[in-house]
């Protein structure tokens, strides 16, 4: 997925001027490609996420398109004020690549977990949160980036993540993909972000084994969230699980709940599935802390069923 | 050092600001009017019906609070009328306690929590180098404000990308809001510490005019280096119960008596 991001940067940078990347001391041989070709428009920066995220707002104050990209964490937590002052509040159309979303870091330890991005990110006003399921959704997504309007962030999976988006959904920034419907009525709405969606999809299947249907709503926009395709699913289910790699507190679970607030008064039971409220105790891999935190497939599965016999 | 009337007019002009206000930071502003005016009088290209102009040069005012002074010079040139400055911080104003840039004409960027000003400036810099354009960039940054790490982080970069159409400006009035600068965070050596970090350095009496016109018309100071100025200014310049006053950094509920004594220290400095 980040090979698919940098990759469509480069491609972008051959198309439009405008568009600029900047590092902030990524490796050896990073977007080599562009530095290659257009060397004006590449930037290695020192690790400075402050100045990086700035000088970025500078570039776009005067009609530059800057992708930037680092470890995500060093761009939300440490570079937070530069995005909300310098991005959000100025509307500039600067996009933020975030490596490691979630718990890929997980042998890393809590600095490099970006289990808080969603959160911090979603907050800012004018600031459009993306997390795609997979490599061929990141080009979709990438081709849009051009030309939408304010900041993006835009988190980056591990790499190599199962391909399970199609062509033929279509995408388009701020617009869930149906990418599972449930057979019969008084089923469960999964609504899902990033590649919790693909481990969602299992599970949905081996529910749907037991007899149990579902509908897998894939919100790759976490912000603007699609309220409308939410609601639109909500008539007929029987309950709505949301399944995040990120906390549970203040994130696209969060979101979800907050738009049925706003828009219904009454709505289906809903459990909510992330990472615990807690700095990881943990190493391993990635499926070590999807385990711990109850995110493996089998184990959406189980919950929702047990979920699913308390109502 | 004597002002002359053009200085006295736009302190003038900040005080009816904060008369309109009944608040603001009256200290910052002070001290950095011979700075802007000097800029705006003799350096800086720009067009005050056309704020957009893209060859026009950048002043970034990073150090936020002190933007009574910038509406001052601003509205002197025909940016926005100068009866607005009676409607500082007042609910609907386009003049905040900070400077909004979008809603301000000839403000180039928000800024108000410190340390913003000079990555955004670098990154106009390196616009203009790209597009091949002579637009300069100039920052003005105080003294207290260089505390901030994000600060030295961006005095990197421009010695790192050669930035020599780009200037600081330092505020340097030796005095924050809790006190005198050499005792809440020494900055000396402070020439030192900008040549350290890449950049051609000189110092000013920053409410000289002539020395200011002297430094800032024969910038860049070196090629392929990024400027530091440092102007050695009095906080609160021009009233003398502000001057070197922390308590005058910033005050609220300012009542007319006040103002008046501004306005008779202001008449009595001039002459």
């Amino acid at each position: 997925m980040r090979k698919a991001c940098l990759d469509a940067v480069h491609l972008l940078a051959k198309r439009d001027p405008r568009v600029v990347f900047i590092g902030s001391d990524l490796g050896p041989a990073v977007m080599e490609g562009m530095k290659k070709e257009f060397p004006e428009r590449y930037f290695m920066e020192g690790i400075s996420e402050a100045n990086v995220i700035g000088m970025a707002a500078g570039l776009a104050m005067d009609g530059f398109i800057p992708y930037v990209n680092t470890i995500a964490t060093f761009i939300t937590r440490r570079g937070f004020e530069q995005v909300a002052l310098d991005l959000c509040l100025h509307h500039l159309p600067v996009r933020l690549i975030g490596n490691g979303g979630g718990v890929v870091y997980a042998p890393l330890g809590p600095t490099h977990l970006a289990v808080d991005d969603f959160a911090l990110m979603r907050v800012l006003p004018n600031m459009t949160v993306m997390a795609v399921s997979d490599a061929d959704e990141m080009r979709r997504l990438m081709e849009l980036s051009l030309d939408w309007p304010g900041p993006i962030y835009i988190r980056l999976a591990k790499g190599g993540d199962k391909i399970i988006s199609k062509e033929g959904n279509g995408f388009a920034i701020g617009k869930a993909i149906t990418m599972r419907k449930a057979a019969t009525a008084d089923s469960v709405l999964f609504a899902t972000t990033g590649i919790m969606t693909t481990n969602t999809l299992s599970a949905a299947e081996a529910m749907a084994e037991k007899g149990i249907e579902s509908t897998v709503l894939h919100f790759h926009t976490i912000k603007p969230l699609d309220v409308a395709a939410l609601l639109a699913h909500v008539a007929g289910t029987r309950a709505i699980v949301t399944v995040e790699e990120h906390s549970r507190t203040g994130g696209f679970g969060s979101a979800i709940v907050e738009a049925l607030t706003d828009n219904l008064t009454a709505f289906p039971p809903v459990k909510r599935l992330g990472l615990q409220d807690d700095f990881s105790k943990h190493y391993g891999t990635q499926n070590d802390l999807f385990e711990v935190n109850g995110l493996m497939p089998c184990q959406i599965a189980e919950t929702t069923e047990r979920f699913l016999n308390q109502l | 050092m004597p002002l002359d009337d053009r200085s006295i007019y736009l302190r003038k002009l900040v005080v009816r600001g904060l008369a309109g206000g009944g608040r603001g930071h009256l200290g910052p502003a002070m001290s950095l009017i011979e700075i802007l005016r000097v800029l705006y009088d003799d350096v800086l290209r720009f067009q005050p019906q056309n704020p957009s102009w893209k060859n026009r040069d950048r002043c970034i005012l990073s150090k936020g609070h002190g933007c009574l002074g910038l509406y001052a010079i601003l509205a002197d040139q025909g940016y926005f009328p100068l009866e607005t400055m009676d409607t500082f911080c007042q609910r609907d104003s386009i003049l905040g306690g900070h400077p909004e840039a979008g809603k301000i004409p000839g403000v180039e960027a928000s800024t108000g929590s410190l340390g913003h000003g000079m990555s955004i400036g670098i990154g106009m810099a390196l616009a203009a180098r790209m597009e091949k354009r002579d637009s300069r960039v100039f920052v003005i940054v105080g003294d207290g404000e260089i505390n901030e790490g994000s600060v030295w982080e961006a005095a990197l970069s421009a010695g790192k990308h050669c930035l020599d159409n780009f200037t600081v400006l330092v505020d340097c009035n030796k005095v924050q809001a809790s006190g005198p600068t050499r005792e809440i965070q020494d900055l000396e050596p402070l020439l030192d510490k900008w040549r350290s970090f890449g950049f051609a350095v000189t110092e000013v009496d920053g409410h000289d005019i002539n020395a200011l016109r002297s430094a800032l018309v024969s910038l860049p100071l070196a090629a392929r280096k990024p400027s530091a100025v440092i102007c050695h200014t009095t906080k609160g310049k021009g009233i003398p119960f502000a001057e070197n006053n922390p308590e005058w950094h910033h005050k609220a509920k300012i009542g007319p008596e006040e103002i008046s004594s501004m306005i008779i220290a202001l008449d009595n400095y001039h002459a």
